[in-house]
């Protein structure tokens, strides 16, 4: 009788857990069909903190491939255009150490520039044209060239094509609507100046102590 | 007296206000110059509509509005516009932008303009569009063109007026309630008409302006009740900085808390200023439009403080000049009040609509803001925000450039109304943090949506690249089977043309092309339909060509056969086996088969350049087509004779050949006849083959005679062939 009942219990044991591993390969099976993502969401992810310059200062032919080659192991301060800023979101993103921009690809730009295009000396080759990579530049053979200055990335793949040299990176001027407040020195920073009496409790900022404290 | 609620934080900073307040709204005299910046209001900046060198007159419009979000300039007095350039304008950042500037004429002649009185009587659009015409914005600060504010989505069920006027030092809205409170209620009656008659229409005014109270409410009670004009309520509570927000004296006045993110219209409220309730009488009531505005200027550093009824335009300096300023003792000079305003980079710039306060100081009555300390978390801060944030986190955060926690704490809801930099004991710079930050945040923005904006168009450049490509290469391959079916066409011609079987139709080529670009699938349907066409338009030149090579081969293959039977024949003459007679009528019926195709191909050609009038002329009989008349007649003749030729040859051709056939051996026994007497003269060695080959065509001659005569005997060439036969044996 208690043979019998542990291989009763043996075989009872064994249907459970086929049946169980058939529901669970079923919901499983349903899942992975249904519940699908399409393309791969952390190259998207770094593509959407890339600046979308698609300079090819990375090395790779665009934002997006370089996207990729980072989910692929790669370096994450190959982006001249983005910059620190950049590195920082991508680290933080990827939750690895930020590491300073790779000198290699280019330094980061102080300020934004656009290509511009001397009108005078273009004679219509349509070289740079073929060469932007978001169709920034209007024109046609023999027809004069110009800039789309909203749409223009900055990234300077126009200027190298053009047999006249006729393009100009030119510094995007500052204007009232790009202005914004800057933030002000922080108490470390005035420490630092050296010129100010920061480090003065109120009482004892009328009194010159800036001598005290150097000596 | 209606039940008013409080505001959470706030501050009491010392008023200053009996400064400025001591005697009526002064006139300004007409500046030489007048300054309008382009962009006085919150949205599009305007759109110039004069010239350098143009008059203009008192009111007229020099600037349109751009777009709904924006307002027109108007002259503020007449003369001419001297320059359209970049000037220094009052903005914090002390930088350039866009301004007309007028030269006074000093006459100051109004432009042709009228209002009325009876605007209960017009629909509200016509009041909006006149509003807005008038270029009327917010004249509390923020420059919001009020039009857009008087066109809400949602039903309007409270106007809320603002008297409150918290900041220190400013008397402009309190001087004018004071001397133009008849005026600025009528402006409210048509604000409230705007609106539909709001259930409430309320003034919330604090209780440091008694005077202006009593004005208004002496000119209510003496007020004539309008019919359907709402009951007007003034409504006082506590003085408290920062009351005056509009967020901050909805909650006052009606004890609702305007959601993050939300509109005041959300809750069926509409907030303006009273200065702008005056604008809009004006405007409407008399069809002036937004040229001037009530301004303080005061502070210590003037000797004669007071408001001032002052152009839109008019430079700083030359106000400042009406008010006795002293620069020696001033230490700054602020556009705005001491709490929001801004330190003016020059007096060059000019006052605009948003300009309610001219702030010179003195340096003991502000002084310079000693250096920031560390935060001692003391809280004094979050207790003042009147927004409920937590201005100490905002630090932190905004210190490490957190944007998102930033986000998270509501920066955006903060009204940068200083409360909490004017508690901090350690006179931390608080608001510049928070304001830096939000320009942080939208510069971020704003690359976020230009990179955007740039991945969409590198996808698209990427996929017009890639379907270029898939086009260029569609059309190699498509040209490749063309070039296939062309030559298979061609084979197939050949072969027809060797077989003599006529030629093949266009359409074979036409079912080849048509088949070839089924094969290969993926071509698109008028991929295909190029290639045919191609291949309809080719065919004729095709066939010609096909024809011209036809004549070409049939030709050679003519000549060769005579020269194989010429050989044959002159083997007759010496010695004759049946073999080689046998072989002699072989090829003899391979000239003529020969002749005959030849002779049909050009018939086909002719045919074909009949048929192609206008294409390819038969380069033998029309060399070009100068008109269509020319080309047409051209075509008729080659029609013509190809028929006369085509029913020569069905009837006589085998005759007509044997002629010539006689006639060409004719030709040549001459010829040799003349190389014989040649060689006989010269006493060459070659006599002997000279003399031969004269006997030979003299044989072949006498073959060819006897030939035609049994020919016509006969009537057909096997005939002749056996005859001649018969006479060679």
């Amino acid at each position: 009788m208690t043979e019998m009942s542990s291989l009763e219990l043996l075989i009872t044991a064994v249907i459970a857990m086929v049946a169980l591993a058939t529901v669970f390969g079923l919901i499983l099976g349903y899942a992975a069909v249904s519940f699908k993502v399409e393309g791969n969401p952390l190259a998207e992810q770094i593509d959407a903190l890339l600046p979308q310059t698609q300079c090819g200062n990375c090395g790779y032919p665009g934002c997006k491939p370089y996207a990729q080659a980072i989910v692929d192991g790669e370096e994450i301060n190959k982006c001249p255009p983005g910059g620190q800023a950049t590195i920082d979101a991508l680290a933080s993103l990827l939750d690895v150490p930020a590491p300073e921009l790779d000198a290699e690809h280019g330094e980061e730009a102080e300020v934004k520039s656009v290509a511009y295009i001397r009108e005078d000396e273009c004679i219509g080759c349509t070289k740079c044209i073929q060469a932007c990579p978001v169709d920034a530049i209007l024109g046609a053979a023999k027809l004069m060239h110009t800039v789309i200055v909203d749409e223009c990335t900055g990234c300077d793949l126009c200027v190298e094509p053009c047999p006249v040299d006729c393009i100009d990176m030119l510094a995007v001027p500052a204007t009232l609507a790009d202005w914004h407040w800057q933030a002000p020195l922080t108490p470390a920073q005035h420490f630092a100046s050296d010129n100010s009496d920061a480090n003065l409790i109120a009482t004892d900022r009328s009194l010159d102590h800036s001598k005290d404290r150097v000596a | 007296m209606s039940k008013t609620w409080d505001i959470p934080g706030g501050i009491h900073p010392a008023e200053n206000k009996q400064l400025s307040l001591g005697g009526p709204i002064r006139a300004v005299p007409l500046p030489p110059t007048l300054i309008l910046p382009l962009s006085q209001h919150i949205g599009a900046p305007a759109t110039p509509v004069v010239g350098i060198g143009d008059k203009v007159l008192k009111g007229q419009m020099i600037a349109a509005a751009k777009g709904f979000v924006s307002a027109p300039v108007h002259a503020p007095s007449s003369g001419v516009i001297s320059a359209i350039e970049e000037r220094a304008v009052p903005h914090s950042s002390g930088m350039q932008a866009p301004c007309i500037v007028i030269a006074t004429d000093g006459d100051d002649s109004w432009i042709e303009h009228s209002g009325s009185a009876n605007y209960r009587e017009k629909p509200a659009d016509e009041l909006i569009a006149m509003i807005r015409d008038a270029g009327i914005t917010g004249l509390g600060g923020a420059g919001f063109p009020s039009a857009v504010k008087l066109q809400p989505r949602q039903t309007i069920t409270t106007l809320i007026i603002n008297a409150t006027e918290c900041e220190p030092y400013i008397t402009a809205d309190d001087q004018l309630i004071r001397q133009r409170a008849a005026d600025i209620l009528i402006g409210i009656d048509i604000l409230a008409h705007i609106l539909g008659d709001p259930e409430r229409v309320l003034i919330g005014i604090e209780d440091n302006k008694p005077e202006a109270q009593q004005a208004l409410a002496s000119v209510l009670a003496d007020k004539p009740v309008t019919e359907g004009s709402p009951a007007i309520e003034v409504v006082e509570f506590p003085t408290k900085y920062p009351s005056g927000g509009e967020k901050q004296l909805i909650q006052i006045l009606t004890g609702e808390e305007v959601p993050s993110g939300k509109l005041p219209a959300d809750l069926g409220i509409v907030c303006q200023n009273i200065g702008t309730s005056h604008a809009i009488y004006r405007a409407i009531c008399h069809g002036e439009p937004l040229i001037s505005r009530v301004t303080t200027v005061t502070g210590k550093a003037c000797d004669k403080p007071g408001n001032f009824d002052v152009l839109i335009g008019t430079p700083v300096e030359h106000l400042l000049t009406e008010a006795e300023f002293d620069d020696t003792c001033c230490s700054s000079l602020v556009m705005g009040g001491p709490m929001m305003g801004f330190t003016l980079p020059n007096q060059t710039v000019p006052i605009i609509k948003s300009s309610n306060c001219l702030l010179a100081t003195t340096a003991e009555e502000s002084p310079a803001p000693p250096p920031a300390q560390a935060c001692i978390r003391c809280g004094h801060c979050a207790e003042v925000c009147p927004a409920n944030l937590l201005p100490q986190q905002l630090y932190w955060h905004a210190q490490s450039k957190n944007y998102e926690r930033l986000e998270a704490h509501h920066l955006a809801d903060c009204i940068e109304c200083g409360a909490c930099s004017y508690v901090c004991p350690s006179s931390i710079p608080l608001v510049q943090y928070y304001r830096a930050a939000k320009g942080e945040i939208r510069l971020i923005g704003e690359e976020k949506r230009q990179s955007d904006r740039a991945r969409i168009r590198f996808e698209h450049h990427q996929a017009r690249i890639e379907q270029e490509e898939k086009e260029k290469a569609a059309k190699r391959e498509a040209r490749k089977l063309a070039a296939e079916a062309a030559k298979a066409k061609r084979e197939a011609e050949a072969k027809t043309a060797a077989n003599s079987e006529g030629t093949p139709e266009s359409t074979t080529h036409n079912t080849s092309a048509g088949s070839a670009a089924n094969d290969t699938g993926e071509f698109d349907i008028i991929q295909a339909a190029l290639a045919r066409v191609a291949a309809n338009k080719a065919s004729p030149q095709d066939q010609r060509k096909r024809f011209e090579r036809a004549i070409e081969t049939t030709a050679a293959r003519l000549a060769k056969t005579e020269q194989v039977l010429e050989e044959l024949s002159k083997d007759d003459s010496s010695e004759l086996n049946k073999e080689q007679l046998a072989h002699i009528d072989q090829q003899r019926a391979t000239v003529e088969q020969a002749r005959l195709r030849h002779q049909e191909a050009k018939n086909k050609l002719a045919a074909l350049d009949a048929e192609q009038p206008t294409a390819q002329k038969a380069p033998s009989e029309t060399p070009a087509a100068s008109s269509d008349d020319k080309s047409l007649d051209r075509a008729a003749t080659a029609i013509a004779r190809a028929q006369k030729n085509a029913a020569e040859q069905a009837l006589m051709s085998p005759q007509q050949k044997l002629k010539k056939q006689r006639d060409a051996l004719e030709k040549r026994l001459s010829k040799s006849q003349i190389r014989l007497t040649q060689a006989e003269s010269d006493g060459s060695e070659q006599i002997e083959a000279f003399a031969n080959a004269v006997a030979t065509l003299n044989e072949k001659l006498k073959a060819a005679d006897i030939e035609l005569a049994g020919f016509n005997q006969n009537s057909g060439p096997a005939k002749v062939q056996e005859n001649h036969r018969e006479e060679n044996s």
